[in-house]
């Protein structure tokens, strides 16, 4: 049971100089287990907040957050999270960070080392394995920080912009391998991003927020288009080019510039 | 291995061989004026003896036992005796530095009582060493503690702060305990610092010697040195600061090893 629910969530900040600062303004949202949505917005529209939220390492300020039924009170291993810095550990290899969690849980060690092996090949990391995150490219590390939270197997994963950093071939290598690995092993994703093009072609819902104050403007659904188009048997360059996916492109982004003006004229 | 260089006054950067040039020219410049000014006899041999003559003296140290020892024999004394100070000072200073930078509780208890006894020099501690330990082994440790301790404690807290928390929260967001995180995260992070802290500490520890071994009876350059001016022996008392600066200095140098393996093992963020 994996479902994430936000329930009536607001989240103010308490500023420095004092004064507080509205980061979400009352937001429900409710993603169903498997479910893949993907969230895009301006920045500082409070996408992060959301999903540290979820994640269990913001608490709202009012309503709730449940994971599976079950408020969440903290971080554990079943919800593993993307950090959109990366959050390596620079003191430990490419194969101790990938390996951390699994350390952490107390998995036996061929069983481990096995799916480290694994990942560290599917991210194209091989040849790295003892390197440490300053040895890395930025693309990389971000690759070493999404090898870490898949190979938990969790029951859900909460990506922030995981893919930031790759450049753009990569980018395609990474989206057509998450869409490879959510098929062959569903799971609740959260998955922030700024590209308008990728939360459509990966998501099954997405969420778009808009600022001042942070909340959600429209949730699209996107699992029909996708099983109509049969855009999962296509590569993702044509998927890209049918006039269902131009379509609601366009149409994302002209909710996105509508909201922006709004904020602006405010 | 890329080619080693060295920083420079004003940040220019020097090959090996200028480093080493204008090291030798530096120490030929000291020991020329030394010698300069001992041979003019502006100041009497039993004040100012030559360094000819204090490395004489040295020799005949190294063979023949001054205030009961030969002086390897002293050296190993002051050693060893800096060695445990040295060790109990690390010992307690930075398990109460991490904390202290983890636990704001403790850092708000501790931190003001601390700041104003670390005002209190090492040799200030000398007479309550004495009345305490008298010529024991605990006097000289004190000392050195006292003087060590500070440098451990701050560089343990700094290094605790310095840890970035969304390390943190990457930790316990795979499941890692309260230990694990301490284990895996707060002490590596705070390890850079620690390590530079350490090197200070052992300074200062080693420079409180001398005066930690006024007090003892038995052996140690400071004790040598003590009984170099009881005896008028303006040598032997320059020999012991000899031995003083060049352990003080194998010290340092064994400690700047330490840091630099961490410093390329952490990479940017030491
Ligand atoms: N700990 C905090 N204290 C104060 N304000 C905060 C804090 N965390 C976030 N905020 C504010 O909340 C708002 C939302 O931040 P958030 O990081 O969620 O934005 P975001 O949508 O993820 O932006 P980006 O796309 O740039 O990553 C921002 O205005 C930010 O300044
Ligand atoms: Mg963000």
């Amino acid at each position: 049971m994996s479902e994430i629910v936000f329930k009536a969530v607001t989240k103010t900040f308490r500023l420095p100089r004092g004064g507080e600062f509205l980061a979400i303004d009352t937001t429900d949202l409710r993603i169903e287990e498997k479910e893949f949505v993907a969230i895009v917005g301006p920045s500082g529209c409070g996408k992060t907040t959301l999903m540290r939220m979820a994640a269990g390492l913001e608490f709202p300020s009012s309503g709730s957050v449940e994971v599976g039924g079950k408020r969440v009170v903290g971080p554990g291993p079943e919800r593993a999270v993307v950090f959109q810095q990366f959050a390596l550990m620079p003191w430990k290899t490419v194969r101790e960070n990938i390996g951390f969690g699994l350390m952490c849980r107390g998995a036996p060690k061929a069983e481990a080392d096995a799916a480290i092996g694994r990942y560290i090949e599917l991210m194209g990391l091989s040849g790295h394995e003892d390197s440490f995150p300053h040895q890395l490219s930025g693309g990389m590390q971000q690759r070493v920080a999404i090898a870490r939270a898949y190979v938990m197997n969790p029951a859900a994963l909460l990506m922030d912009e995981p893919f930031g950093a790759l450049d753009a071939q990569t980018r395609i290598v990474m989206q057509e391998e998450l869409v490879r690995l959510a098929r062959r092993n569903p799971r609740t994703v959260i998955f922030i991003t700024h590209a308008v093009d990728e939360a459509i072609y990966l998501a099954d819902r997405v969420v778009v927020m808009g600022r001042k104050p942070g909340r959600i403007i429209e949730t699209i659904d996107i699992k029909p288009l996708r099983a109509e188009g049969g855009w999962e048997e296509m590569p993702i360059e044509e998927v890209m080019d049918t006039p269902a996916f131009t379509h609601m492109r366009s149409r994302i982004w002209k909710l996105l510039k509508a909201r922006e003006q709004a904020a602006a004229d405010h | 291995m890329a080619k080693r260089n060295f920083l420079g006054p004003h940040g220019t950067v020097l090959s090996l061989g200028e480093f080493w040039l204008l090291t030798i020219a530096g120490f030929a410049l000291f020991f020329g004026a030394w010698s300069l000014l001992a041979w003019s006899g502006w100041l009497p041999p039993n004040l100012l003896p030559s360094p000819r003559a204090v490395w004489a003296t040295l020799v005949r140290l190294w063979d023949n036992p001054f205030a009961g020892h030969v002086y390897a024999d002293h050296m190993l004394a002051s050693l060893g005796r800096f060695l445990m100070g040295w060790a109990i000072a690390v010992a307690i200073g930075i398990p109460l530095g991490l904390l202290m930078g983890w636990y704001r509780l403790l850092d708000e208890i501790v931190t003001p009582l601390f700041d104003s006894i670390r005002f209190v020099a090492p040799l200030a501690w000398v007479p309550l060493a004495a009345l305490w330990f008298g010529t024991g082994i605990g006097g000289p440790l004190l000392i050195i503690f006292v003087g060590s301790f500070a440098p451990c404690v701050i560089s343990a807290y700094r290094g605790a702060r310095l840890v970035e928390p969304r390390l943190v929260e990457a930790a316990q967001t795979l499941g890692a305990s309260g230990r694990q995180v301490i284990q895996h995260v707060l002490v590596p992070g705070a390890m850079p610092s620690i390590i530079s802290g350490l090197r200070v500490s052992a300074g200062l520890g080693w420079q409180s010697l001398v005066g930690s071994e006024l007090i003892v009876v038995g052996a140690g350059l400071g004790y040598l040195m003590v009984q170099g001016q009881g005896n008028l022996a303006t040598d032997v008392v320059i020999a012991g600061m000899i031995g003083i600066g060049v352990v003080g200095f194998a010290i340092d140098v064994a400690l700047r090893g330490v840091e630099a393996w961490f410093r390329r093992r952490w990479g940017q963020t030491a």
